[in-house]
């Protein structure tokens, strides 16, 4: 187990230094910089502009100090948000990304599961098909059409919830970027769910306890769920990652402060070393999700943890 | 002021610029919820660019000058001022009771610490250049000359003079741009790159700075040092990033905003029906227009040709079908509404659209081009939806009144102005302009054959030549002339084509007294309270 782990986690550098070599060069082959503004700022002021950020070394040069400074913790200056450094804009937008991400996909996951479970024991009936056709159309409705209207009703025209802001995390403020964000993930849940439950049902010892006379109650519970759980997690991994590393279009609508608007910002404004930060930090988190999952996976199944 | 330079100018302090009766009354909570577009890049008043950060600055600092509700520049950090004979040197005598909102006094000193320190090429300022009226200011921000020959000068601890190179009929209106806001020196050297932060900032203005949470939320506690601080109501703002339009409506709807940073144009038409009585809409200095690549052919040394798709466009229903907020057509470049100026415009303007479309289709014939031999041109603009529909009917109209064959093209921002700069590929690019201070010349300038966003790379010696000598002009109405002609010799020449000039527009809940639109669309929170509702 502790090998298995030190070695994943070894692997993980050489793919964060390739993400990093990446992301540098090719911020750096996008057109414009940071300094291009409509009206052009005097040769003199670009020259110290330059000089300050150090873009007027030579790119490999740059690259290799850039390299240093991240090995020490230290992301740099944002070129945008020029009171602070990116290490900073990173505390600052992170938690609220993840606590908003978070909160989503428990709301996901336990609604998800439950709908899952029901429609498959239920499989084939009107029940099965009621709730695969709201899971269905959870998926194909993309949350920034639900949104808006999520802030029409419940807080424009009911006034029950605020129609956006952050307001430190507050529970009415979280309300309905949670639903917005969970609602596709439900759905996927459910149907991952409907369908290794159907599977898992289907499966011999799970008819071995409902032919000894266990409650089907008992034998949801405590043989099939365990397993049927497995898939679910494993989509778990890169789908929290995902959501807790920011929803660029949620938090534009609801005007939240987390990191995925940092990161379009940035790349529109070629602020390099923001959108590079940002990135490394997307990154490590990913890896670290997608070990912890596999870690998670050798708890939950034996099979993993026999290998 | 332009008739009366040379004598002396001597402004008694203004008590209080509120606009409001007191009759009414007043709401117990005294808290304002602001709009305010994307997110400050800085609050560091030298380092500040865009239209965000300049709206919380001008709550934070105040300049020499400052303004009236309506624009006007009235007395801010100084009392009052004098000019000398040949305009070139202002002597400004500050407020003794001025104070930082520490407690210290706002000396001569700071005031020649921050514009020194704004054109010092070590804080590497974006909007330095806007010093440059300042004598020595273009070769200090070149590092050519130490800071300390700056031509400002502290007389003694409350006056301070500034020498300027040429006579600069708007130079009082610059004195209000952050650019030129004193710093609390102190402040500056013990913090460095992080004075601009809550808990360190040491600011002059009616506010200080209490809570900052970038991309969200910036808030400001009223200061009790400032020497108005008696005239001010409103206790608390609070200026939202409000980068996405939508969801602006919709906290504004739901009672969060109080005032709006801009309307989203698409719902131009529920916001008219729906809260009609709240949409604030007045002439902005501004002025969008398109231009064509001169260096290049097709429009290289083809007047004609410039001339007939400038004529082949209906303005008209540009601003009332697509724009729809009360944009005016622009047949000239410099906006209307700057006192003292009579906008140009262009011969065509007074002429029916019958009149012109067939002038349009004479002028396209005689530079070669007709149905069976069509133009075939590039429109380029940045992305945008606002800018998609224009170029989109530009090119319309062009083909159905010419017969013209377009491309259209849509580059992001940062592309986008790395091609037209090049001028290699670009033939008709989306361009606007808003002006830097209320003076034709901030338009006028933008044309010079060296200026780097003449994009259109327009060269007409005799131009320069004018606003050459615009710049040294001692007489205002001699210069005020001179700048009529420069815009005729460049509405003759057309290397642009105006579109429409820009309109400011917000909305302002009905509780919120003391809002006047304004040409340059600044506000002073000191100057709104919040009525009972």
């Amino acid at each position: 187990m502790l090998s298995f782990a030190f070695k994943r986690l070894l692997a993980a550098i050489p793919t964060l230094l390739v993400l990093i070599t990446l992301a540098f060069f090719m911020m750096r082959l996008a057109p414009g910089g940071p300094f291009d503004l409509e009206k052009p700022v005097p040769p003199e002021v670009r020259a110290n502009l330059d000089a300050a950020y150090g873009l007027d070394k030579p790119l490999i040069v740059q690259y290799a100090s850039y390299l240093g400074d991240v090995l020490q913790g230290d992301l740099g200056p944002s070129f945008q948000y020029v009171d602070y450094t990116v290490n900073e804009l990173i505390a600052q937008g992170f938690p609220v990304s993840l606590k908003l991400g978070f909160s989503a996909m428990i709301v996901a996951v336990f609604f998800g599961s439950i709908f899952g479970m029901i429609a498959a024991m239920r499989q084939n009936s009107a029940t099965d098909y009621g709730v695969m056709t709201v899971a269905m159309t959870g998926i194909s409705i993309p949350n920034f059409v639900v949104a808006p209207l999520l802030i029409l009703v419940f807080a424009v025209a009911f006034g029950w919830l605020p129609a956006g802001g952050w307001n430190g995390g507050a529970w009415q403020n979280m309300v309905l970027p949670v639903i917005a964000l969970a609602l596709p993930q439900v759905a996927y849940v459910a149907r991952i769910m409907r369908g290794s439950m159907i599977e898992i049902l289907r499966s011999n010892y799970l008819r071995t306890a409902r032919a000894k006379g266990l409650p089907m109650r008992q034998v949801i519970l405590r043989h099939a769920l365990k397993p049927a759980f497995l898939p679910v997690l494993s989509y778990l991994g890169p789908a929290t990652a995902g959501i807790i590393t920011g929803s660029v279009v949620m938090e534009q609508i609801f005007s939240i402060p987390g990191l995925g608007r940092f990161f379009v910002q940035g790349a529109l404004n070629r602020d390099y070393t923001l959108v590079l930060g940002v990135v490394i930090f997307y990154g490590a988190l990913i890896i670290a999700f997608n070990f912890l999952v596999d870690l998670l996976y050798s708890v939950l199944d034996p099979k993993v943890r026999a290998q | 002021m332009r008739s009366a330079l040379g004598a002396l100018f001597l402004v008694c302090a203004l008590g209080s610029v509120a606009t409001v009766s007191s009759a009414a009354e007043l709401a117990a909570e005294q808290v304002l919820h602001k709009g305010n577009g994307a997110e400050p890049q800085t609050l560091d008043p030298h380092k500040a660019e865009g239209v965000p950060s300049s709206h919380i600055l001008r709550d934070l600092y105040e300049g020499l000058t400052s303004e009236a509700p309506n624009g006007d520049i009235i007395p801010g950090g100084a009392a009052s001022w004098t000019l000398s004979e040949d305009g070139t040197v202002y002597t400004f005598k500050l407020r003794p009771e001025a104070r930082w909102s520490n407690g210290d006094p706002v000396t001569a000193m700071d005031y020649v610490y921050g514009l020194r320190r704004s054109a010092d090429p070590v804080t590497a300022s974006k909007y330095a250049q806007i010093l440059a009226p300042i004598e020595n200011a273009e070769s200090v921000v070149a590092g050519e000359r130490p800071v300390e020959d700056l031509g400002v000068t502290a007389l003694d601890d409350f006056t301070v003079e500034i020498r300027l190179k040429a006579p600069t009929p708007y130079f009082l209106g610059l004195l209000n741009h952050s650019s030129t806001y004193p710093v609390h020196r102190a402040t500056v050297e013990t913090f460095g790159d992080k004075f601009s932060r809550p808990g360190n900032m040491v600011n002059n203005g009616a506010y200080v700075l209490d809570d900052w949470v970038v991309q969200s939320h910036i808030v400001l506690k009223r200061n009790p040092m400032y020497w108005g601080d008696a005239n001010t109501t409103i206790n608390t703002v609070y200026y939202y990033a409000t980068e996405d339009q939508s969801s602006e409506l919709k906290r504004y709807r739901a009672g969060e905003l109080d005032y709006t940073y801009d309307v989203p144009v698409s719902q131009v038409g529920w916001i008219r029906d729906h809260l009609g009585d709240e949409l604030e809409v007045s002439t902005y200095l501004g002025i969008y227009y398109f231009g064509f690549n001169v260096t290049q052919p097709p429009f290289k040394g083809n007047l004609k040709l410039r001339q007939a798709l400038s004529m082949a466009i209906d303005r008209r229903v540009i601003c009332e079908k697509i724009l729809k907020l009360g944009e005016q057509p622009a047949y000239g470049f410099v906006p209307p509404g700057i006192t003292g100026y009579e906008s140009q415009v262009a011969g065509y303007a007074d002429m029916t659209r019958d009149e012109r479309f067939a002038e349009a289709r004479r002028l396209y014939n005689e530079a070669g081009y007709s149905e069976d031999n069509p133009l075939q041109v590039e429109i380029r603009y940045n992305t945008h939806e606002n800018h998609k529909k224009v170029s989109l009917a530009v090119a319309a109209m062009w083909r159905a009144v010419l017969g013209v064959d377009y491309t259209l093209i849509n580059e992001e921002w940062k592309v986008f102005l790395q091609t037209r700069k090049l001028k290699q590929d670009t033939q008709v690019f989306r361009a606007g302009w808003i002006g830097d201070y209320n003076d034709p010349y901030t338009f006028l300038e933008l044309m010079h054959s060296k200026h780097g966003i003449n994009d259109s790379g327009y060269n007409n010696p005799e131009y320069d030549a004018l606003l050459a000598e615009i710049s040294v002009q001692t007489d205002m109405d001699r210069r005020a002339k001179l700048m009529e002609q420069a815009e005729r010799m460049l509405l003759a020449d057309q290397p642009i084509m105006p579109i429409y000039y820009y309109v400011e527009k917000g909305l302002v809940k009905p509780y919120v007294d003391g809002f006047v639109p304004n040409i340059m669309d600044h506000h002073y929170t000191k100057n709104w309270r919040i009525l009972a509702h």
